[in-house]
């Protein structure tokens, strides 16, 4: 079949099943937009700013585990997907960009709008592709897909020059690729599932301590059966929240910056911490001199380069942390007589007491709206079912800790990148995805007003997202730092000449509510979550000068929590 | 500690730049970088001369075999290899110190091509330590300019960088 270059665009996207492309048009990607109105295939989605597009299409990849895909013009389109572009990346996740490209010939030229797509996006992308020949475009599609999807996942940009989308070819789409310089990932050898296994028979402090890999490589499932038959502690990245159930009695919450008293001081005191798909990242490890000082660390992971990066692993294994895990409850079952419940008991007990201080105590109010109190309504008012996305700051931090997730891929939030303006276009993407599902965006009044323009969108596409805007009147977690760090010099943290919320929503066509008694925030949720069909943007303005607690500051490590003052952990 | 690294590419567009790339965003040294194509006009081979401690060594090579276009590397110091880099020298020789210029010339089995009145070019391949001490023993002379090649290097015992088979 002869066709252009433009339609072996689109019919590529409909061979790998693509159901949503989020974009904006423009000057370089005009035949490729007419190729979209030629069919009705792949369904393209107008967004408002293609910040916006990749957002949403993130949001889509993370609820599905399918990859996302934006499209954008030249120059200032691509440049404007940056920031979702590194998101994706940071996080791991599988986006296709294409973005058009002026003439070949005009390449070089400064011509109008002409940006190095490849050069700018070369540090935030996993791989990339300049296509030169309209031959090329259906295989480099093909690898794009499979780059994108394989091994660690994340974002594939292909840059497409005009001209080249109007040149006609034979369209045949390659059913598979293969990569010499890109082998598939291989199962790790038995003998370091083996030595593994050893090593957590043995461990008389164990911890289990499981990131987004957990997320990305579906292994839910696995984990679980691995921390059940162990009956060993397990705590979850911000990125891995979900993997392990909220109300398991063996989950020992979130670790981290802002985790639980008990996950973060179980990780110091460890002697065996077995990390799953997590990367030790600074905002995990607090300072990394005495961190966890007498902890064997086994460290698993499908990308080579984070084992030894942050931390020396003693029991390295490279591999699909599904696989490992496989391999781990099928040694483990052989030696189902050799797990000894008894060496955790006095870890547990010391677990326990560190439980019982109850370290996400907050105290409650019937005067001022609580943002803790908001999140722990809207997972009672939601059955706890509800996909969850979250800009970047304390209500994030709220929500990671007070939401309660039962499964994976219902947390959407930008963890490695922590990207302000991620929320509502993400939860547009997950509302593409699961049409039928309660979507919230928990959001800041400073962070929504990032991406506010996709308001426009969820009117476009009837996307009755429920926003969640816990209203401050403060960049809250910057206030926060400089409470602690700044003797409360608040430089720039306020938010003033806040636009009235309500009739802002309104004016797009959508519903507002203005929540500001506590006694009201109930019923407003069950309201809101009631109106199947809206877009309900629910303002709640709460205490100003709520902190996030606990928190590991700068330069401190796991055991030198920051306690909320007056709780019993203190 | 110094490590040559070996590397076959994919000879694709832009992958030098994913390579060099690399080294300036997680701030890793390059002493030198010489890249060209291969008896196969599909592969380049890159030969990167770093600094750093073991820690930083690994996570480099764990890095560039995560690119791509890369389809094999080697760090060839980690046991028998040979390195050689091709220098040129101008120079500049007063007519007393001809004597003198020949006789470092000749020490260094370097060759000398007569350029232009006093000035000469001078050409030696050697490891780069060599190198180093040809140019500094021509402080008799004047130095007018200097290109040296970076470093290639091969394995000098049985390893073999090769693409692995799919
Ligand atoms: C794009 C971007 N710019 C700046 C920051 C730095 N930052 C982190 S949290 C924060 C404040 C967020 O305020 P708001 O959305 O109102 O949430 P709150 O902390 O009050 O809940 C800022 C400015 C960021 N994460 N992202």
């Amino acid at each position: 079949m002869q066709l252009s270059g433009a339609d072996i665009v689109v019919k590529s996207l409909k061979e790998e099943g693509v159901e949503y492309v989020f974009g904006y048009p423009g000057g370089a990607a005009l035949h490729i937009y007419d190729a979209f109105h030629r069919q009705d295939d792949v369904k393209h989605i107008l967004v408002r700013h293609e910040q916006g597009a990749t957002h949403a299409a993130d949001g889509y990849a993370r609820a599905t585990g399918k990859p996302g895909l934006v499209m954008v013009t030249s120059g200032p389109g691509i440049t404007n997907a940056i920031t979702g572009l590194a998101t994706a990346y940071m996080d791991s996740i599988p986006l296709i960009v294409l973005s058009g490209q002026v003439m070949k010939p005009l390449i070089g030229y400064d011509a109008f709008q002409e940006i190095d797509a490849v050069g700018i996006s070369r540090p935030c992308v996993k791989h990339n592709f300049l296509i030169q020949n309209v031959e090329d475009i259906a295989e480099t599609i093909k690898r794009a897909f499979h780059i994108a999807t394989t091994g660690r996942p994340g974002p594939v940009l292909i840059d497409i020059p005009k001209d080249i989308t109007a040149q006609v070819t034979e369209f045949i789409y390659p059913e598979s690729v293969e990569m010499r310089a890109y082998p598939p990932v291989k199962l790790p050898p038995l003998s370091e599932i083996v030595s593994g296994v050893e090593a957590m028979l043995n461990a008389k402090k164990p911890i289990i301590y499981s990131g987004g890999g957990v997320v990305l490589a579906n292994a839910q499932e696995e984990l679980r059966t691995l921390v059940r038959s162990l009956g060993f502690p397990c705590t979850n990245t911000l990125m891995g929240l979900g993997g392990y159930p909220h109300d398991d009695p063996l989950f020992i919450g979130m670790l981290g910056m802002h985790g639980t008293y008990e996950a973060n001081m179980a990780m110091h005191d460890a002697d065996l911490i077995v990390a799953l798909g997590a990367r030790f990242d600074d905002r995990i490890t607090g300072t990394l001199d005495g961190f966890a000082p007498n902890a064997k660390i086994l460290h698993v992971d499908i990308d080579p380069s984070v084992i030894d990066k942050n931390i020396k692993a003693d029991l390295p294994i490279i591999g699909d942390v599904k696989d490992v895990l496989n391999g781990f409850n099928a040694e483990l079952k052989r030696r189902r007589k050799d797990i000894n419940p008894e060496l955790t008991t006095e870890w547990w007990g010391q677990i326990n007491e560190w439980r019982s201080y109850d370290s996400l105590w907050y105290d409650e109010s019937d005067t001022i709206i609580k943002p803790q109190y908001v999140v722990q309504k809207l997972h009672e008012v939601t059955g706890g079912q509800a996909y969850v996305t979250s800009d970047v700051g304390q209500h994030q931090m709220f929500a990671a800790q007070f939401y309660g997730f039962s499964d994976t891929h219902r947390w959407i939030n930008s963890g490695g990148l922590g990207t302000m303006g991620f929320g509502l276009p993400a939860a547009m993407g997950v509302k593409f995805a699961h049409p039928d599902a309660d979507v919230a965006c928990v959001t800041g009044e400073g962070s929504i007003q990032m991406c506010i323009q996709e308001l426009g969108t969820c009117k476009q596409y009837d996307l009755p997202v429920k926003v969640i805007n816990l209203n401050n009147r403060y960049l809250g977690m910057v206030r926060q730092w400089q409470e602690f760090s700044y003797e409360k010099r608040y430089s720039n943290s306020y938010m003033d000449s806040l636009p009235d919320f309500v009739k802002l929503a309104e004016s797009y066509g959508h519903v507002g509510m203005l929540i500001e008694k506590p006694g009201d925030v109930e019923g407003a949720l069950r309201e809101a979550f009631a109106l199947k069909d809206r877009l309900v943007f629910m303002d709640f303005i709460t205490d100003r000068e709520e902190n996030v607690y606990p928190m590991i500051e700068a330069g401190k490590g796991h055991h030198e929590m920051r306690l909320r003052p007056g709780s019993k952990a203190q | 500690m110094r490590h040559i690294i070996s590397v076959l590419l994919e000879n694709e567009s832009g992958a030098l730049s994913r390579v060099s790339g690399l080294f300036s965003a997680r701030g890793y040294n390059i002493e030198s970088l010489t890249v060209a194509p291969t008896n196969d006009p599909t592969l380049s081979r890159m030969t990167i001369v770093t600094i750093g401690d073991d820690r930083k060594v690994d996570q480099i090579e764990k890095h560039l075999g995560k690119l791509v276009d890369v389809a094999a590397l080697q760090d060839i110091t980690v046991s028998d290899h040979l390195e050689r880099e091709i220098v040129l020298v101008k120079v500049q020789v007063p007519d007393d110190q001809t004597v003198a210029f020949e006789r470092v010339v000749g020490a260094f089995n370097a060759t000398a091509m007569h350029v232009a009145d006093d000035q000469y070019i001078v050409e030696m391949s050697g490891s780069s330590e060599k190198v180093d001490e040809l140019i500094n023993s021509f402080k008799i002379t004047k130095v007018i300019e200097v290109v040296r090649s970076g470093v290639i290097g091969l394995a000098s015992d049985a390893r073999v960088l090769s693409v692995p088979s799919l």
